[in-house]
């Protein structure tokens, strides 16, 4: 038996972006693999569950879960992973906050079955038919997992370690997470793997936004042809650097595009897309109600914009009636 | 909904207006429902959203902003921020299925404790007419019945 640490990597609720992000590392990557020993990643090696369910509990070192939980079979993955992993690491934004998939925390799972498989245009199913746990076919019963009828972050369903953020985490974030993880003093439990200030603090247009921030509107992002060294904030673009974590070194900003909220809050706050609102809401530069009303055209989808990745993790978890 | 539902609303209210006129409503003996729980900030620009979201989550059927009316704010422009924070908390709110009449600001000064029975005695009787602010899905809550 090797004495490296042996390591899994499981996706759930996800895009697939997280493990592309792992083999971003580029040639870093060939160090992870000689530092670990790698005993299951579906979407890299050949491992199977049961190879999985033959290791003794604890056997793993670490399990890195990433996407949100929305089926039967990805809770039940998160529990046995659990179970054999001595520590259970979440990566990326949807297995820490619910991520994109989460935003479906708006919709009821009726809604979402119907929008899929009888509304959508490129659809075509005259029967309506739904996708069903059990089926019969030619003779053979055929199962699928359950669709829970909602997003849960992977810490609603198991105890999770630590978390790694970022949609999808980048390079630097996951090389600094496994060095944390592999030293001999490994950061608290429960810590997020990231700087613990806001993105504004390593904003390369810092300097441009000013002490007293009051604009006249807000603006979208197609709508506006932003300067590239002034602070997006100020030109009216919502950019949720003061509500985020930093660590992406403003990957978005250098893009000359807002920041969307990947790394989610700091360790002081509790509900992003709240304290996000709370912050911006207060900039437009009007005491007229008419006017400030007028100034919201530029924000039409405060839900999704506010909490594009954080609505499963969010205080109400989603909409509270889903109609 | 329940019968003898009696809604429960939280109200944040600043210390400089709307508390005082609470307080004199009190000395006052003016009566009004007794379904308000009054959490006093120095002013109403300190409510931040999650106050609002996390009184929601644990139960409330309605939140009650009070502050000074505009101009009065004893820090200049607190309520100012209050009142673009909360037309976009509205449209927040909306989205997330919670009714307009259970969320609600209201300029009321020390002196306008009947004005501040009247609000209250008419946003209870609205979120009464609404029933409970019933959650539709707890995320701890696995589905019960099987399709898909």
């Amino acid at each position: 038996m090797s004495e490296k640490p042996r390591v899994a990597f499981y996706w759930c609720a996800s895009c697939g972006g997280c493990e592309e992000a792992v083999v971003d590392l580029a040639e870093e990557i060939l160090k992870v693999v000689a530092a670990v020993d790698i005993r299951f990643w579906p979407v890299a090696l050949d491992f199977k569950k049961h190879d999985v369910e033959a290791m003794p509990d604890g056997d793993l070192t670490a399990a890195f879960i990433n996407g949100a939980i929305r089926s039967s079979e990805q809770e039940e993955m998160a529990h046995l992973l659990r179970r054999k992993a001595r520590l259970v690491v979440a990566f990326g934004a949807c297995a820490q906050l619910g991520g994109i998939p989460g935003l479906a925390n708006l919709y009821t799972r009726e809604q979402i079955l119907s929008a899929a498989y009888k509304e959508s245009p490129s659809t075509v199913n005259e029967e309506g038919i739904l996708p069903s746990v059990s089926t019969r076919q030619n003779g053979y019963q055929l199962h699928l997992p359950e669709f829970w009828k909602s997003v849960k972050p992977l810490d609603q369903v198991v105890q999770v370690d630590y978390y790694v953020p970022g949609c999808a985490p980048t390079p630097k974030i996951i090389q600094g997470a496994l060095a944390a993880l592999l030293s001999s003093e490994p950061p608290p439990p429960g810590s997020v793997l990231a700087p613990d200030h806001a993105l504004c603090d390593e904003c390369p247009r810092r300097d441009s936004k000013p002490e007293k921030l009051l604009i006249p509107r807000f603006h979208r992002p197609h709508q506006i042809a932003a300067a590239e060294d002034t602070c997006l904030l100020a030109q009216g673009l919502v950019c949720l650097g003061p509500a985020t974590r930093a660590g992406c070194e403003a990957l978005c900003v250098r893009g000359n595009m807002p920041c969307s909220g990947c790394f989610g809050p700091t360790s002081r706050v509790r509900d992003q897309g709240a304290k996000a609102l709370t912050g911006l809401g207060a900039v437009i530069d009007s005491s007229d109600e008419t006017a400030i009303e007028a100034a919201m055209e530029g924000l039409p989808d405060p839900a999704g914009t506010f909490y594009r990745y954080s609505l499963a993790a969010s205080l109400l978890g989603g909409a509270v009636k889903r109609a | 909904m329940p019968e003898n539902f009696e809604p429960t609303i939280v109200a944040f209210f600043c210390n400089w207006c709307t508390y005082l006129a609470a307080d004199l409503a009190g000395a006052s003996r003016i009566k009004y429902a007794p379904n308000i729980r009054v959490v006093r900030l120095m002013c109403s620009g300190r409510v931040d959203a999650q106050f609002v979201l996390d009184a929601f989550a644990r139960g409330a059927d309605g939140v009650l902003i009070g502050g000074c009316h505009p101009g009065d704010c004893h820090y200049q422009e607190g309520n100012y921020k209050t009142l673009r924070r909360v037309a976009l908390l509205k449209r927040l709110l909306a989205q997330m299925g919670i009714e307009p009449e259970r969320f609600r600001l209201e300029w009321i000064s020390a002196s306008e404790a009947d004005r501040l029975k009247t609000v209250v005695n008419e946003m209870v009787e609205q979120v009464r007419a609404l029933g409970p602010l019933r959650r539709s899905a707890v995320p701890s809550e696995a589905a019960e019945e099987v399709h898909a």
